[in-house]
C-alpha cells in the first residue's frame, strides 16, 4: 500500500506491535523540561533504573523561569526548587542542560530546531503538548505525560496506539497581514478544538509549500489546539536550508547522507487520508479569538458569533462569553485591551519580533497598555539586537526581556490580572491560563503590535 | 508508579456537564510546581472550586454535598489542552478512578489510562442518561464493569459497552504499566536502535 510521510516515519520507528494494543514505539530525540520531569526522575529512582540513551535527551529550563534579572537566584522557593531538581537530575544520568544563564537557554521547541536536534523522519516527543512544533520538519513529534517521559528514559520507548491519518491542505495567495498563526487559527475555528482528536496531520498545499520554517513551527505548534496529537509537513529545500550547519545537524558526509534520505519523506502520490480537507487561503483574514478555547476565533473584521449559530453546547458557549466580558454580535474591533504578549514556542521567534516591529516602528505604546516582550532564546534575543529591531521597539516605548515560556501559561510571576485583556500571541486563551481571571485574546504578531499602540483591538492592515 | 487494581467499580457519580472542559481547569498551572508526586487532588479544579481567598464556591458541584463518589461525569471533549499528567494526578487523587464522557481528549485519555483512572467513553445520549439519573437521584449508582466493559446505571438498568484495548485493559485489571512491559524488551529495543542512522 502506498505510504503517507506519517507512515514513513511512523512504520520504521515501530520496535513492536502487540496483538491487540499500542505500538512499542523509538523516540529519537527527547526533550525535557523543570516542570513535568521531576516525577519522572523520582520514578526511575524508586525503581532503581537507569537512562538507557541520556545522548538522546536534552533538558532546558523554561516553563517557569523569571524573565528579568535571571542573573539574580530564582525568588520563588518552588520554581528554584525545580530548577535545580533539573540540573541535578541531568548531571547525575549524563544529560546534556542548558539551564537558566547557559547561553543555549530558551523555549525548549524555540532551542531544539535552533541547534539542529529536530530533524526530518525523527520521533520526538516531550512533557509538554506543544512539542508538535518539530512536525514542521517532517517529523512525528508530541507531547507526553510524565509517565511517559519515565518510559522514555528508562527505554527510550514509548507505547502507542498509530493514529488515524488527516490532510488539511490550504492553496493559493495569503492576503497582506495574513500570517502562518491566523493560518492556524482559522484552520482551528473550523474543526473546532476536538475536530482532529485521534488524527496526526499533514499540511499540505502551497501555502505550507511557500512557508519560512519559522511560519511552518507556528502552524504545526498549533495542531494540538484543534485536538490532534500533532502535525507535520514535508521537508523540502526550505526545510534542508535551515538546518545546514546548525550545531547539531550532520556534517559532511553524514549530511549529505541524511538529506538524501530526508527527501524519500514525501506523501505518495495514491496514498489515503482517513480525513481529508481543504481550505483556500483568500477565505483568511487575520484572526483573534474571543472566547476561552482557540477554536473561538474569528476574523478581525467579523462579529462574535450567536449563540444559536456555534456547534455544541450553548450553555458552554454563554459561559465563556460571560467569562471574557463579551456579547454576541459584539464586534471586537474597538474592544478596549489592557496587556500585549508577545513570545511563547508559537511566537517567540525572531520573524515573528520582525513583524511586530514592522508594525510599531515609529509609533508609540499606547500609554495604558503594559506589554512583555519576550524572545524563545538567548539566540532571537541576540538577533533582536544585531538587526536593529531593539533600537525600534525600545523607541517605541517597549522593553525587552529575557527569553522563558512567561505568560504563555504564567507559572512565573508574568501573570495577567483578573478581568484584564491580553492581546496574546501564544496557544491558549482558557479561563486563567495567563493567570487567575485572566482574558485572553490570541492573535498573530501583526495583530499583537497594532493593539499595543493603538490599546484596542485593530486591523493590522491598517497599519500596515 | 504502581496504583490499585481496577475490576468492577459501583459508586455514586459527580456531575459536571461541561464541554471543552481543559487540564488548565483541572489543575491551573501555577500548582505545577513540586517536585513529588503529592496532594493535586486539593487543587483540582482549584479556579472553579475556590474563590481567590481560598473560601469554597457554593456553586460548583465539588462543593455540593449532594454529590460524592468515584465516578466523575465529564461533558465532551473532556481533558484538551496541556498534556500536565499532574491533571489525571490530581483526578486519582482527589478519589476518582474513572471518568465518563462522550468524547476524550487524547493525551489526558492516554495519560489516565497510564497512572490507574479509567476514561469511559459513552454515546452521547447515554451521557444525557447518566446526568439525567444523578440529577433525578444524586445516590444513583453507577456500575463500571472493566472485565465485561460495560456501564451500567444502577437505577433504570440502561447498560452500554465501552472500548478498551486489550493490552491496556489486562494493565488495569492487575494495576501494571507500561514501565514494566517495556523493562522485559530492552534486548530488543538496543538492537533496534543499533540500526538507526541518526
Ligand atoms: S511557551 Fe507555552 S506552550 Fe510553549 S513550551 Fe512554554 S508553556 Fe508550553
Amino acid at each position: 500500500m502506498s505510504k503517507t510521510l506519517f507512515d514513513k516515519v511512523w512504520d520504521s520507528h515501530v520496535v513492536r506491535k502487540i496483538e491487540g494494543g499500542p505500538d512499542v514505539f523509538f523516540i529519537d530525540r527527547h526533550f525535557i523540561h523543570e516542570v513535568t520531569s521531576p516525577v519522572a526522575f523520582l520514578g526511575l529512582k524508586n525503581r532503581g533504573l537507569s537512562v538507557l540513551y541520556p545522548e538522546r535527551t536534552f533538558a532546558t529550563a523554561d516553563h517557569n523561569t523569571p524573565t528579568i534579572n535571571q542573573h539574580l537566584p530564582v525568588e520563588d522557593p518552588l520554581s528554584a526548587n525545580q530548577l535545580k531538581a533539573l540540573e541535578d537530575n541531568s548531571n547525575e544520568y549524563g544529560i546534556s542542560h542548558w539551564g537558566l544563564g547557559h547561553k543555549k537557554n530558551g523555549i525548549v521547541h524555540v532551542v531544539g530546531p535552533e541547534n539542529g536536534i529536530t530533524f526530518p523522519g525523527a520521533t520526538i516527543v516531550c512533557g509538554d503538548s506543544h512539542t508538535s512544533t518539530h512536525g514542521a520538519f517532517g517529523a512525528i513529534a508530541f507531547g507526553i505525560g510524565t509517565s511517559e517521559v519515565e518510559m522514555v528514559l528508562s527505554t527510550q520507548c514509548i507505547m502507542q496506539p498509530k493514529p488515524k491519518k488527516m490532510r488539511i491542505n490550504v492553496n493559493g495567495q495569503l492576503g497582506k497581514g495574513v500570517t502562518p498563526k491566523d493560518v492556524a487559527l482559522y484552520i482551528i475555528s473550523k474543526l473546532t478544538t476536538s475536530g482532529a482528536t485521534g488524527y496526526f496531520v499533514e499540511y499540505a498545499g502551497d501555502v505550507f509549500e511557500n512557508m519560512t520554517m519559522e511560519g511552518r513551527m507556528t502552524v504545526c505548534n498549533l495542531s494540538i489546539e484543534m485536538g490532534a496529537r500533532g502535525g507535520m509537513i514535508a521537508p523540502d529545500e526550505t526545510t534542508f536550508d535551515y538546518l545546514k550547519d546548525k550545531p547539531l545537524s550532520p556534517k559532511g558526509d553524514a549530511w549529505d547522507t541524511a538529506v538524501a534520505h530526508w527527501k524519500t519523506l514525501k506523501t505518495e502520490a495514491d496514498a489515503t487520508f482517513d480525513k481529508e480537507l481543504t481550505f483556500s487561503a483568500s477565505d483568511i483574514e487575520p484572526m483573534i479569538t474571543y472566547g476561552t478555547n482557540p477554536g473561538m476565533g474569528i476574523g478581525i473584521s467579523n462579529n462574535i458569533p450567536d449563540a444559536d449559530t456555534v456547534e455544541g453546547g450553548v450553555a458552554t458557549y454563554k459561559k465563556s462569553l460571560d467569562y471574557m466580558g463579551y456579547a454576541e454580535n459584539d464586534s471586537m474591533l474597538g474592544k478596549k485591551i489592557d496587556y500585549v504578549f508577545l513570545g511563547s514556542c508559537t511566537n517567540g521567534r525572531i520573524e515573528d519580533f520582525r513583524a511586530f516591529a514592522s508594525i510599531v516602528k515609529g509609533k508609540q505604546k499606547a500609554d495604558h497598555v503594559t506589554a512583555w516582550l519576550v524572545p524563545g532564546s538567548h539566540e532571537v534575543e541576540d538577533k533582536i539586537k544585531e538587526e536593529g529591531l531593539l533600537d525600534i521597539i525600545t523607541e517605541a516605548g517597549f522593553v525587552l526581556r529575557q527569553p522563558g515560556c512567561s505568560a504563555c501559561l504564567a507559572m512565573n510571576d508574568d501573570k495577567i490580572p483578573a478581568g484584564k485583556y491580553a492581546v496574546s500571541t501564544s496557544n491558549r486563551n482558557f479561563e486563567g491560563r495567563q493567570g487567575p481571571g485572566s482574558r485572553t485574546l490570541l492573535a498573530s504578531p501583526l495583530v499583537a503590535a497594532a493593539a499595543a499602540v493603538t490599546g484596542v483591538v485593530t486591523d493590522p492592515r491598517d497599519l500596515l | 508508579m504502581a496504583y490499585d487494581k481496577f475490576n468492577i467499580l459501583t459508586s455514586t457519580a459527580v456531575p459536571l456537564p461541561l464541554e471543552n472542559v481543559d487540564t488548565d481547569q483541572i489543575i491551573p498551572a501555577r500548582f505545577l510546581k513540586a517536585t513529588e508526586r503529592k496532594g493535586f487532588g486539593d487543587n483540582l479544579f482549584r479556579d472553579w472550586r475556590y474563590n481567590g481567598d481560598d473560601t469554597p464556591k457554593e456553586d460548583f458541584v465539588l462543593n455540593n454535598p449532594i454529590y460524592s463518589g468515584k465516578i466523575l461525569v465529564g461533558g465532551k471533549n473532556f481533558g484538551s489542552g496541556s498534556s500536565r499528567e499532574h491533571a489525571a494526578w490530581a483526578v486519582y487523587d482527589y478519589g476518582f478512578r474513572c471518568v465518563v464522557s462522550s468524547f476524550f481528549a487524547d493525551i489526558f485519555k492516554n495519560n489516565c489510562l497510564n497512572i490507574g483512572v479509567l476514561p469511559v467513553q459513552v454515546s452521547p445520549e447515554f451521557s444525557e442518561q447518566i446526568f439525567n439519573a444523578i440529577y433525578e437521584d444524586a445516590n444513583t449508582e453507577i456500575e463500571v464493569n472493566l472485565p465485561e466493559q460495560t456501564i451500567t446505571i444502577k437505577s433504570t438498568g440502561a447498560q452500554e459497552s465501552f472500548d478498551i484495548n486489550s493490552y491496556k485493559k489486562e494493565n488495569m485489571l492487575n494495576g501494571f504499566d507500561d514501565i514494566d512491559y517495556l523493562q522485559n524488551m530492552k534486548g530488543e529495543i538496543e538492537t533496534f536502535a543499533n540500526g538507526l542512522m541518526l
